[in-house]
């Protein structure tokens, strides 16, 4: 199944200048091991201990996955994936 | 340097005092490439912190997306602090993410709510280093 995953200006060092990469799986957790294998050290900007960075944003069709189920969010063909680097500080 | 118009100032500064206690936090959008400050976008802190801020994330997507759709970047990203100075925290710099991005601190240590002094300062954050810049309101 075919996920399209938007990579933020700062990760596109990763993807070749790609805006957005096709990624598959049935769960986030496996679109993102899936674009790993074709863009290797993406994956190091998004997971941290086997979880979602805590200062990455990551949205399927727009929801934050935070308020779904993190990389256990159900996708399906022609989602979109959205990450975006979170802006925060003290 | 960071040249900015005095309406984008003040609209920042007004932000600032309004939010103090806590953090105030959002963006200048300007062009892609032109550097210029123009469109000042306050956000929401999710924190509701005077510590700590972070944009609420369903928020910032809706802005990232008008950006991109009018070829805009945020030119400025801004936060206030409300008991220090207007100087990055070492939380600020570690998060810190957009190269080409100046980041503006302001400080309502002094003033709080009201019309008193504020500090304005801006800031690249590269790598972990911060290397202060001046700002000319013009």
């Amino acid at each position: 199944m075919a996920v399209e995953v938007r990579i933020p200006t700062i990760l596109r060092t990763y993807t070749g200048g790609a805006k957005a990469v096709e990624g598959s799986g049935s769960t986030l957790g496996e679109v993102i091991k899936d674009v790993e294998s074709g863009h290797p050290g993406l994956e190091d900007h998004l997971l941290e201990g086997g979880d979602l960075r805590r200062f990455v944003n990551v949205y399927v069709n727009d929801e934050d996955v935070r308020f779904l189920d993190g990389l256990d969010t159900v996708v399906a063909d022609g989602d979109v994936v959205v990450v975006l680097p979170a802006v925060a500080g003290g | 340097m960071l040249t900015i118009g005095q309406h984008v100032y003040d609209e920042i500064v007004t932000h600032a005092r309004r939010d103090h206690p806590d953090e105030a936090c959002g963006i200048v959008a300007g062009s892609t490439g032109s550097d210029q400050p123009l469109r000042v976008i306050p956000m929401l802190n999710a924190e509701r912190s005077p510590t700590f801020f972070r944009f609420d994330s369903t928020e910032q997507l809706q802005v990232w997306r008008e950006l991109e759709e009018h070829d805009e970047v945020p030119v400025v990203i801004y936060h206030s602090h409300t008991a220090t100075e207007a100087y990055p925290s070492r939380t600020d710099i570690g998060l810190a993410f957009d190269p080409d991005a100046h980041y503006v601190i302001v400080s309502t240590a002094l003033c709080g709510n009201g019309e008193g002094s504020v500090e304005f300062r801006s800031f690249q954050i590269v790598e972990g280093v911060v290397t202060e810049e001046k700002v000319e309101v013009a």
